[in-house]
């Protein structure tokens, strides 16, 4: 089984966000990047349990340029076998899913995984776009992913509950939350990955469908207005008279 | 030219989130001076169909031949319907549908997709609307460049119309080709009557400051009072004392309710991601120092077990008033 596991790079959960030039580029001074959670938590993790078990290759790939080298170096790590980095700007979601999905018709791939959205543009896009270019038939929002032989047993979120699922490869799924745990990568894991190779290919033209105009921030919230804790029929009054939510 | 609203159903029923998809593509079909079509699928009644007009449609498009979630059928379906309906805008909900089926079709059409949207398009020339990024830390303003748009909206972020005239209901079954996945089983999680998170309007939301699972009987009393949804910080669905699909945050359910109560949360950055897109924030906390309290409207720094008990008895006397 050849897994594919599309990698992208996120700021560190923790990053307080700015932009620049007129607003219209997110600020990456001083900011500290890693893998996107989503991508290697739960789907990474998964195509190596799945790998460990039934045997195969994980392959990862990223459309970034060299500064995405360290976040690919720590998801071999963890364990893919190999990388590759199509080598252009992240310009749109359609663009990203273009090249990742030209590079899979060229090397064939029985398993294609990515993270249900990026935690820097929650567009839960990608995977879908790869499928549609493809023509696989996609799932999305997977929690579980079982294999024999061909065929895949899927659990995927819907509202309300759970929907199991069944297909045969090739496909694209999209993972969330419950697919796997994380896995910390350890000492040989990170010598190991030194040598494993990091191809860098170049990108097919691709068209952008959609452009960044600008970003802003939320406004700044106003002085909380404290409540004192013995009066909370002052707080219902409040949320019913003065916001008129309740 | 006209725009095309993605319904969704589920067990014979339009979903909530689509009632708003409706409204908001027919109010883009009226400033645009074209035509708003629903298009729906699954045994939805005759009158349920009509009855969408009231959100703006004025045609429905039924298709009676697929009635559950498959991804390549659906793609079939909405494909056929933009050629028939001539479409150049087209509108999904951002919930687990429109999040497969409008990255598919994106794909297929070559046509932009702005994923998530929160509100009307601020400008059509070019085609400009405004999402959340980074996790709700952000906005961003988008423009699609394709002939044909495609924009999934965030559920909860335009008000529901309802006042607009039935709409004629026309049966539309193309060939949906072979759909590839079989459904097996359908487990529901939720219990019958549960408020589910990412439609609730209002939101009780409880963190480790509970100290047990056994604590969170005053947060569901409270919650069932209000007609509210429950949910929880990372840690407490971690450790198990809440479900997985109560988590909200960065990496859980991101949700952007009228009203959000938070009761014993402390606010990390990650949490708030999920929750401030919130109308209204209320923040119970013993520690008067706890980050929420910056992200707060309402806030009450006391113990939990103390003032939601009392809490409890100002909404029971409010509810008996009212």
């Amino acid at each position: 089984m050849k897994y594919l596991v599309c990698i992208s790079k996120a700021p560190d959960t923790t990053t307080k966000i700015t932009f620049t030039e007129g607003e219209t580029k997110f600020n990456e001074t001083g900011v500290q990047f890693i893998v996107n959670p989503y991508d290697e938590w739960y789907a990474l993790v998964r195509a190596l349990e799945l790998k460990e078990k039934f045997g195969g290759s994980v392959t990862i790939i990223n459309v970034g340029q060299p500064d995405c080298d360290p976040i690919l170096r720590k998801a071999l790590a963890i364990g893919a076998d190999e990388a590759i980095r199509i080598n252009a700007a992240d310009n749109d979601a359609f663009f990203v899913a273009n090249q990742i999905s030209n590079y899979a018709k060229e090397n064939s791939f029985d398993v294609i995984l990515t993270g249900k959205e990026t935690i820097n543009y929650n567009g839960s896009q990608i995977g879908g776009m790869v499928a549609g270019l493809l023509d696989f038939p996609f799932i999305s929002l997977a929690t579980n992913l079982e294999m024999e032989g061909n065929t895949a047993t899927i659990e995927r979120d819907i509202q309300g509950g759970v929907e199991v699922i069944s297909v045969d490869t090739p496909f694209v799924l999209s993972a969330a939350k419950g697919m796997a745990e994380q896995r910390i990568p350890n000492m040989r894991g990170i010598m190991a990955a030194r040598t494993k190779p990091l191809k860098v290919v170049e990108p097919i033209n691709s068209d952008s469908l959609t452009q960044v105009k600008t970003y802003s921030l939320p406004a700044e919230k106003g002085q909380v207005k404290l409540i004192d804790p013995e009066n909370t029929d002052e707080l219902v009054n409040l949320l019913h008279n003065e916001v008129k939510v309740i | 030219m006209s725009v095309l609203i993605f319904a969704d159903s589920f067990n014979g029923k339009i979903v909530k989130s689509a009632h708003e998809a409706i409204s908001y593509g027919s109010k883009i079909a009226q400033d645009k001076g074209t035509e708003s079509i629903v298009l729906t699928y699954g045994e939805v009644s005759e009158g349920d169909l009509a009855e969408l007009g009231k959100n703006g449609a004025s045609k429905v498009l039924h298709c009676s031949t697929v009635n559950q979630m498959l991804p390549n059928s659906l793609l079939k379906l909405v494909e056929g319907a933009v050629s028939k309906t001539n479409a150049d805008v087209v509108i999904f909900s951002f919930d687990n549908t429109g999040k497969t089926v409008a990255p598919m079709l994106s794909a297929k059409l070559k046509a932009g997709l702005v994923p998530g949207v929160i509100d009307y398009p601020s400008s059509f020339e070019p085609f400009t609307v405004k999402k959340n990024v980074f996790s709700g830390k952000a906005f961003a303003d988008y423009t699609i460049s394709t002939e044909i748009k495609i924009v999934s909206l965030l559920p909860n972020s335009v008000e529901v119309k309802s006042e607009g005239q039935a709409a004629t209901v026309e049966a539309f079954n193309p060939d949906l080709g072979d759909n590839r996945i079989t459904i097996k089983e359908i487990k529901a999680e939720s219990s019958d009557g549960e408020i589910l998170l990412p439609e609730a309007e209002l939101v009780v939301s409880a963190g480790r400051g509970l100290k047990g699972p056994e604590n969170w009987g005053m947060v569901e009393e409270l919650a069932k009072l209000l007609g509210a949804g429950t949910a929880c910080s990372r840690p407490v669905a971690d450790i198990g004392w809440r479900p997985h699909h109560e988590h909200v945050g960065q990496t859980g359910v991101a949700i952007r309710p009228n009203l959000y109560i938070a009761i014993g949360i402390s606010g990390a950055i990650q949490h708030l991601a999920g929750v401030n897109g919130s109308k209204v924030i209320v923040v119970i906390n013993k520690d008067p120092e706890a980050p929420f309290f910056k992200a707060a409207d309402y806030g009450i720094v006391g113990d939990a077990f103390e003032v939601v008990p009392r809490l409890l008895e100002s909404v029971k006397k409010f509810k008996a008033a009212s």
